[in-house]
């Protein structure tokens, strides 16, 4: 089922793909964006500069954005450990990116595609969930929905549009588990 | 007989219904609603071997790759990456790509 608009996401410790270990407390930051996304993907290659526009942008504001990938390296070797790592020494990712090999924490959160955007405020709660923005085509967009929720966060203000479908590649599991 | 364009397509990739849009578009457009647009569905990773399948959406005619992928694309059940003319990844091919594609493929 995974985590609901309203929930309490528990903090979470999960390998970095470049090395170590990294543990993501929601109330070290004024706001923690998490976005399961992927180096083979077409939507998440589409939607990936305005995600990291968006940590750049949302800083120095105390805002942290996580990237997780959780896809099999198995059946989609590009996003294997090692292939992800080559992107983050390329300088390709403005934030960590963490690898979620056992798929738990994944699974946990409920995401199905990448990307999937969760955003969570201080004392913990999910408030949003959902895709980038309206259009992976359109670069206008500007990741405008990450951007409306954590303005809306950090002025306190409950978020207006707090669940958006998320579209994308469907989540590439280790079981055999139905693909949507 | 009516010609047609195949779209191999893999459930998993949401592109599918957009692909077929957009090429059934582009055949009104260039004045050839006569050919045949069809969905082929590969689902398992022996289908996808048996065809040779890099990625959803395809687009073959006459059984070659209307947008060949490069030699070193893995075979597999995956959402396809196009690079648009800008150098930008897509789910989709760009729009001038794929009607010079089908344009030279119905020329031919």
């Amino acid at each position: 089922m995974g985590y609901q608009i309203g929930d309490t996401v528990a903090p979470f410790t999960l390998p970095r793909v470049d090395g170590g270990e990294l543990t993501v407390d929601p109330a070290t930051a004024a706001a923690t964006v998490v976005v399961f996304t992927a180096n083979h993907c077409p939507y998440a290659l589409a939607w990936h500069d305005r995600i990291q526009q968006v940590a750049r942008d949302y800083a120095d504001r105390g805002v942290q954005v996580i990237q997780i990938n959780p896809n099999n390296e198995v059946t989609h070797p590009a996003d294997s450990t090692a292939a992800s790592a080559e992107r983050v020494a390329a300088g390709h990712f403005a934030g960590p990116y963490l690898r979620d090999e056992p798929q738990e924490l994944t699974r946990t959160f409920g995401a199905e595609k990448t990307p999937d955007v969760f955003i969570i405020d201080r004392s913990g709660t999910l408030v949003y969930r959902g895709a980038p923005d309206a259009d992976y085509e359109d670069e206008s967009q500007q990741a405008r929905y990450i951007r409306d929720a954590l303005d809306a966060v950090l002025a306190g203000q409950p978020v207006a549009v707090p669940s958006t479908p998320p579209r994308g590649c469907s989540i590439k599991w280790r079981t055999a588990e139905p693909t949507p | 007989m009516t010609e047609s364009i195949e779209i191999l397509a893999w459930s998993g990739c949401p592109s599918h219904d957009e692909a077929r849009e957009r090429l059934t578009a582009l055949l009104h457009d260039l004045g050839r609603p006569d050919v045949e647009v069809r969905v082929r569905w590969i689902e398992t990773e022996e289908e996808a071997r048996e065809v040779a399948f890099v990625g959803s959406p395809t687009f073959r005619w006459r059984g070659q790759d209307l947008l060949p992928p490069d030699p070193a694309t893995p075979v597999g059940l995956a959402c396809r990456v196009y690079r648009r003319r800008d150098g930008r990844a897509s789910p989709l091919p760009d729009p001038d790509d794929l009607r010079e594609a089908v344009q030279r493929a119905l020329s031919a």
